[in-house]
């Protein structure tokens, strides 16, 4: 065990982590931010996606000793502190981009690094940039057409 | 809002939606107990075999580990029941063998549960669990449907033969006849293949036992809390009904794998009690591969007789389904009463025969998945009838026109009487939408490129809103298919709708609530609903099968019926009325043909402060709860087009245009109503394009097992939809005029997409997963 420190959502947080531990599971068990899912063990349906300096990290792919010194924006920490929906969270509100909810936190900071970092410029460069977060309800008709409103509000 | 706006057939944003957007959801893993503890699943590494020993002594030795539980700890409690029986021709009831909460002396799957591990930790409790020491002797698998009846090794000793079940429905006679003297006659064999549910939240349960109350809570990602409760208590560790509660809380996606009782969660229960803390168990993905029920899975061999003119004669079906190890919950009524009795589809077909054989395999158990054998009687019917038209040189279109009911009520000789529908409608504008017209156009243009382009229909019809009790009876359901709701006005004239319907996505906080505010004319934000706890919700028979507003909906609309009766009453006696002459109109009680009326808050403050009172006539306070139990499925219907690009080179398939018409009677949510559409689509598309569960055929091995070997659909493998609902036929039966929607998309688009291919192909039939390597293969073989 050692000690790490880090911005969690704005915050700075230090805690006794193991070697071993998934970031993931550090959100989850010891941060208690539980809008951080996880979906399979195999680093492919991407429920887990958070933001680490700004970018979006499958966090069950990464060990939390390496968030060390970092700063890490979870699902949590996305809507503005009055609790305004972050435009991306409102597209996919206004589109009914989401269903059971489960794939939703992931596929937002999917989203939200997409236009930050790259930029929408195609309905197939959204499908080819979603292809690392897996939906089941959606069919991902709705969300596509979300990422594309969310980037436009988001300019 | 205004009250009066309407909210039934508006696109009214979800209200769920503000929690699932802000990580504020609460899924069963998220829920963490003060004393909380871990369990761990042993599972079986083999397909089929006997347990020689298993030695628990130096894993509960392991740090952390509060105990270890076997099949010897379940050996006095039932097997996990199955709901229907089935029996076979020859009158004898379908084989049922024991369902063991964990494993009694021999596993039959890869991924059976043989032992659970409970420790401190999630860590320990995985450490603990690799040292159980299990000696296996291997015995022969089977795991594909057509080699086991006749397997030189039974799954279960009870069913020397491996089979469950034989069954038939139909005029046998009558449809050898009719097939004999037919000017045509369309045969195709094929398989439905079989499919891993992949609800993103895997299952995950917490249980825990009070020892002052002598209860337990068990949190459950769970479909239907009370038939959970109901089947797990009565039929398996006989705990008293009232001593349990289950809360099936915010659950990420069902498609039917989290309606069954499982061992998983039984096993915890049971455990809670003997070391009195509660138990967590998440499925990782890899666990939730081996071990969810799986869909589909059918053997078919199908012919269609036609006359010259093209209209159909008779159908005969022979299917062998794979039921998996052992009985799932409803298991045996998906290839039967939700497949055979679908078969007329759209058509007038006088004379259908369909007869089942179900066996038992060492795979995964099977059991409903979204669509649930209507979409095998679908493709079935569909890639018939398409097949007949390529054949006969008529076009797909007007060889199903020719066949259409057209009147109705219409009696099916498969045993179904549909109510309603406008067959002709919904394929008109699928015609309309898709540009049929403009096709060979766009034909020429795919070919100036190199490229194939193929056209497919499919007009689905399915039976939702299960089911009449009596008739689900006396088709051997062990179940009543009815469903509760309760409706609590408080003083303020705000109210609570209990629910015995389950959300997993489907959005009914924001639905019900629509019907509700609309009933009793009060802003919908005066309207809350709750769901999914049996602590709270007087009874349920959950959510599957596309039933929740039309038997969940129309429950609370009774309730709300009673409420209004009552709150007339109390109004008629505060304005010195007779009952007779107070209407409820825009959420006010009037006195008709005057101008004296009291809101629905007066007269629901009055009903609690009951001053001014008729005790004479009533009780005190507005609280009404009602059952509803359909007198018949209802029958959402509509015609899919599917328009896909083939690269003959390659066997890739794109899919260019999909256009989606449904008929679902009255709409609630337009917005929520086609997002159901895309997402069954989607699974639809997956089936046709992507997805297979593989077992190895010798050691019984899931090849399948991860999203690595599993190809789910990805956002860039499918197009986007056209889909639109028709105005339509409103369900004659239930006061919505409701029909259901959550499994359209999923049932009608496998035929249209592999009928697509086939037509860009020249070829008779193209096996699901059309993957590139089997287009391909088709291709070449057609060249």
């Amino acid at each position: 065990m050692g000690a790490i420190t880090l911005k969690v959502n704005g915050s700075t947080v230090t805690r006794e982590v193991g070697p071993q531990t998934l970031l993931s599971e550090f959100i989850r068990e010891e941060l208690r931010l539980t809008g951080t899912h996880i979906g399979c063990d195999t680093a492919q349906c991407g429920a887990c996606t958070v933001h680490v300096d700004g970018v979006a990290v499958k966090s069950c792919n990464m060990l939390a000793v390496q968030a060390a010194g970092k700063s890490l924006t979870t699902i949590e920490g996305l809507a503005a502190a009055d609790g305004t929906l972050h435009p991306m969270q409102a597209a996919f509100r206004a589109c009914h981009g989401l269903q059971c909810g489960f794939c939703t936190p992931g596929m937002v900071m999917s989203a939200v690094d997409l236009v930050k970092n790259h930029g929408v410029k195609s309905e197939a460069q959204v499908r080819e940039a979603l292809d690392g977060n897996l939906c089941r309800c959606t069919g991902y008709h709705n969300i596509v057409k979300a990422v594309m409103e969310g980037a436009k509000a988001m300019a | 809002m205004n009250a009066r706006q309407g909210f039934v057939g508006q696109k009214v944003e979800r209200r769920e939606d503000a929690r699932f957007l802000t990580g504020r959801g609460q899924y069963t893993d998220d829920i963490t107990l003060p004393g909380q503890t871990y369990g761990v699943f042993v599972r079986s590494p083999h397909g089929h075999a006997r347990i020689r020993k298993l030695d628990t002594k130096a894993a509960a030795a392991a740090p952390g580990v509060l105990g270890i539980f076997t099949g010897e700890h379940f050996k006095a409690v039932g097997g996990l029941p199955c709901g229907w029986l089935i029996n076979s021709l020859d009158g004898k009831p379908m084989v049922e063998p024991k369902h063991p909460v964990l494993a009694d002396g021999k596993v039959r799957y890869v991924g059976d549960r043989v032992a659970l591990v409970v420790a401190e930790t999630l860590e320990q409790a995985k450490a603990a669990a690799a040292m159980v020491d299990v000696d296996y002797e291997e015995l022969p698998a089977v795991v594909d449907a057509a080699k086991a009846v006749g397997f030189k090794a039974a799954v279960h000793d009870e069913a020397p033969n491996n089979q469950c079940y034989h069954w038939g429905i139909g005029d046998k006679d009558g449809v050898d006849a009719a097939i004999k003297g037919a000017a045509h006659v369309t045969k195709l064999s094929f398989r439905n293949n079989r499919l891993i549910p992949n609800a993103i939240e895997p299952r995950a349960a917490n249980a825990s036992y009070d020892v002052n109350a002598d209860s337990y809570t068990l949190y459950v990602a769970n479909q239907n809390p009370h038939v959970e409760r109901l089947l797990m208590c009565a039929f398996v560790l006989g705990i008293p009904e009232h001593k349990m509660r289950v809360v099936a809380p915010d659950v990420g996606g069902g498609f039917g794998s989290k309606i069954y009782l499982y061992g998983e969660e039984t096993a915890l229960v049971f455990a809670s009690k003997q070391i009195k803390r509660p138990i967590k168990w998440t499925a990782d993905r890899s666990e939730a591969f081996l071990s969810d029920a799986h869909g589909r899975d059918h053997v078919t061999t199908a012919e269609l007789a036609l006359d010259k003119d093209g209209r159909f004669l008779a159908l005969r079906a022979n299917t062998t389904a794979n039921l998996g190890a052992y009985l799932s919950t409803f298991a045996s009524c998906i290839p039967t009463i939700l497949h055979a009795t679908l078969l007329a589809g759209q058509y007038k077909t006088p004379k259908i025969w369909c007869e089942v054989t179900a066996v038992f395999t060492n795979t995964a158990p099977v059991d409903a998945y979204r669509g649930a054998g209507r979409p095998e009687a679908t493709y079935l019917v569909e890639r018939l009838v398409e097949t007949a038209a390529t054949e006969m040189k008529l076009d797909p279109a007007e060889i199903r026109r020719r066949n259409f009911i057209t009147e109705f009520p219409y009696a099916t000789p498969v045993g179904l009487t549909y109510d309603t529908g406008d067959y002709n409608a919904t394929l008109k504008r699928a015609v309309e939408l898709a540009d049929v017209a403009g096709f060979g156009k766009r034909k020429a243009a795919s070919e100036a490129k190199g490229l194939a382009r193929g056209i497919g229909y499919a007009c689905y019809i399915e039976a939702c809103g299960i089911a009449p009790s009596s008739v689900a009876g006396a088709l051997g359901a062990r179940a009543g298919l009815f469903e509760a709701g309760e409706v609590r006005v408080h003083p303020t004239g705000k109210v609570t709708v209990f629910t015995g319907s389950h959300s997993h996505g489907q959005g009914h906080e924001t639905t019900f609530a629509q019907v509700v505010a609309d009933k009793l004319g009060i802003p919908m934000e005066d309207v809350d609903i709750q769901h999914g706890d049996t602590g709270k919700i007087l009874f349920g028979m959950g959510t599957y099968g596309s039933r929740s507003i039309a038997v969940g909906g129309t429950a609370i609309v009774k309730a709300l019926d009673k409420i209004i009766t009552k709150g007339r009453k109390i109004a008629a006696h505060l304005m010195e009325a007779a009952d007779s002459d107070v209407v409820f109109e825009g959420g006010q009680f009037k006195v008709a043909g005057t101008d004296k009326a009291v809101p629905f808050a007066s007269v629901a403050l009055t009903a609690y402060v009951p001053h001014n009172f008729p005790h004479d006539k009533l009780e005190p306070g507005l609280n009404e709860n009602a059952f509803y139990d359909p007198s018949n499925f209802t029958f959402p219907a509509g015609s899919y087009i599917c328009e896909v690009e083939v690269d003959k080179a390659t066997g890739a398939v794109r899919i260019d245009r999909f256009t989606a018409v449904d008929d679902f009677g009255n709409v609630i949510n337009p917005m929520i109503v086609e997002g159901q559409v895309h997402g069954g689509l989607v699974q639809g598309i997956g089936q046709a394009l992507l997805e297979h569960g593989v077992y190895d055929d010798g050691s019984g091995q899931l090849l399948s097992g991860s999203y690595m070997d599993y190809a789910m659909p990805r956002a860039d493998d499918m197009p986007s939809f056209q889909v639109e609902t028709v105005k339509g036929t409103p369900c004659m039966h239930n006061p919505l005029g409701v029909k259901g929607c959550g499994e359209a998309g999923a049932i009608g688009s496998p035929p249209a997409v592999i009928n697509a291919i086939c037509n860009a192909l020249g070829v008779k039939d193209v096996p699901m997963p059309a993957t590139p390597h089997t287009v391909w293969k088709a291709a070449r073989a057609a060249a």
